[in-house]
């Protein structure tokens, strides 16, 4: 299998001087206004470092720290956006583990202090694009979720990957609910897994993910619809036919197995030619592949993207 | 028109506290957009609060004719008029919020929404339906129409009603609830106009020292 390099030019990568004395400008904002209001939450912020930043959002600004924390779509937490940030404190993140089993030569269990160690962390700002038509832009901290992929030696049975979030109802209060049918699950295509753009996450902002963002560990797909990327995983599994998502039992008409962000394709209740970036008052057109079309269209060369929505 | 006589007072000071009451949705919502407390999407929030107050509304204006059922109480009516209106308030803002705000008069969009979303496809004619009972509301409509017409016109409320709760029960992701328990209390509020009417039980007449002095609001008490 082949991937091709992130076509990234130089430009687009922001000196670490800049995105630093730009970040530090942030966290100190953000944290007077934090620190005028919960003085207690901020000091749980764990900073965590990233060698290098990349801006893959075209060159836009994130969207502000607040509102990336207090607007979440996490059902684990309940089905309001301001729910996961008041209810994701029951989330216990350490000890964490993380088991990687199915069509691997290499089944292993990571605890997450391995999975932060793994692989150089770097930080990727990447455009979010909810299937609700609103969107952000986050600066994610992680590494290619191909560098753990290689690591357990997928065998040739491997044509999918599943991830599982974590069940207990204990520490999720939304999975006392039958909103979905728990625990959580997504799914990939091997090689869409192996794409360099494909990122586990464990920060953003410079910082350890905070629980309402699916701490301790999540994936990333930014040419997907939100809902792709799963929150909280407790187990990778590598299979041979396309796994069931969550959100695809839930409404199989609604949401594909691919959901690849299409303008040209709407949501059968709602259309997805526009969005609205949080903070902006006027919707924007939504770009094929979430403007990641370049890296990613060969993926899916050839296939009726009407019919594998 | 009925004077003001001390018999009132109790009648104007509810309506006063209704008002007031009816309100204050609108104020903690400019109370909280001056306060820059609306969220990462206010625009959304605006539109889920003026949508739910809408629907809220209704729901407590259709309950004046239970009440009257069930309890034999007549002051419901003499607000409901109040209450329509105000319902029908929250709904032009609901429906403003999305010309303006939401879509930015962007017809073209709005017009492909009308004819290929089922949830503004039920929705828009849930609002404008309300549009004609408003205008119709007044006194001199209700005397230019005559009652029975008047009261036949205006069960369209039943419609929007309907309308409002499938609109609301369309459009969210996956979480049913709210738009449930809308459901079933407006079922509620059916089921007793048409037990009452299986039943064949008279409707309770109004007192009739009230008759002889029918306020504006009791002329119209209907549709029952």
């Amino acid at each position: 299998m082949t991937h091709p390099t992130l076509k990234i030019k130089p430009s687009e990568i922001t000196p670490r001087d800049i995105y630093r004395s730009r970040r530090e400008f942030m966290q100190l904002a953000v944290g007077l206004g934090a620190a005028a209001l919960w003085p207690e939450t901020l000091s749980a912020a764990e900073k965590l470092a990233a060698a290098k930043s990349t801006n893959l959002a075209g060159k836009e600004e994130p969207t502000p720290y607040d509102k990336v924390t207090q607007y979440n779509n996490f059902y684990e937490f309940g089905t309001g956006k301001e729910d996961p940030a008041a209810n994701a404190g029951s989330l216990k993140t350490r000890p964490w583990t993380i088991a990687v089993e199915g069509e691997v030569r290499k089944p292993v269990t990571f605890d997450i202090d391995q999975i932060v160690k793994m692989a150089p962390l770097e930080e990727r700002i990447y455009r979010l694009r909810c299937v609700e038509a609103w969107s952000m832009v986050v600066p994610w901290i992680g590494f290619p979720l191909a560098e753990l992929i290689k690591r357990v030696e997928p065998t040739g049975k491997a044509k999918f990957v599943e991830f599982v979030s974590l069940h207990d109802p204990e520490q999720m209060p939304g999975q006392r609910s039958p909103v979905l049918n728990w625990p959580y699950r997504e799914g990939l295509r091997l090689d869409e897994a192996m794409h360099p753009l494909t990122l586990l996450t464990v920060g953003l902002y410079g910082e350890v993910l905070p629980k309402q963002n699916g701490a301790p560990v999540r994936i990333v797909i930014p040419w997907k619809y939100g809902f792709k990327s799963a929150k909280s995983i407790a187990k990778i599994r590598f299979v041979e036919t396309q796994p069931v998502s969550s959100w695809t039992e839930a409404g199989p008409n609604e949401y594909g197995f691919y959901s690849n962000v299409n303008p040209a394709v709407d949501h059968p209740r709602w259309s997805q030619a526009k969005e609205r970036r949080i903070g902006e008052f006027f919707k924007r057109p939504t770009l094929p592949f979430n403007g990641y079309a370049d890296q990613v269209a060969h993926l899916y060369a050839g296939m009726d993207l009407k019919k594998y929505f | 028109m009925a004077t003001k006589t001390s018999k009132d007072k109790p009648l104007s000071r509810l309506k006063s506290g209704v008002f007031l009451l009816a309100s204050l949705p609108l104020l903690n919502l400019i109370v909280n957009a001056c306060l820059d407390q609306l969220g990462a999407n206010p625009i959304e929030k605006i539109t889920r609060g003026t949508g739910y107050w809408t629907l809220t509304l209704l729901l407590i204006t259709l309950t004046a004719t239970p009440l009257r059922l069930l309890c034999k109480w007549n002051w419901p009516i003499r607000i409901r008029r109040m209450l329509g209106l105000f319902a029908f308030f929250y709904g032009s803002l609901h429906f403003l919020t999305y010309l303006v705000l939401d879509q930015f008069f962007d017809w073209s969009a709005i017009a492909a929404d009308i004819l290929k979303r089922p949830y503004i496809t039920v929705g828009f004619p849930s609002f404008a339906l309300m549009i004609p009972l408003a205008l119709t509301s007044t006194d001199t409509m209700i005397k230019r129409l005559g009652g029975k017409r008047w009261r036949w016109l205006h069960r369209l409320v039943y419609l929007s009603a309907i309308g409002g709760v499938v609109h609301y029960a369309w459009l969210v992701k996956k979480d049913l609830t709210n738009p449930m328990i809308f459901g079933a209390l407006l079922t509620m509020l059916f089921g007793i106009r048409l037990a009452y009417r299986f039943i064949g039980s008279t409707k309770p007449a109004l007192t009739t020292d009230k008759q002889k002095n029918r306020s504006p609001d009791e002329a119209s008490r209907n549709p029952g």
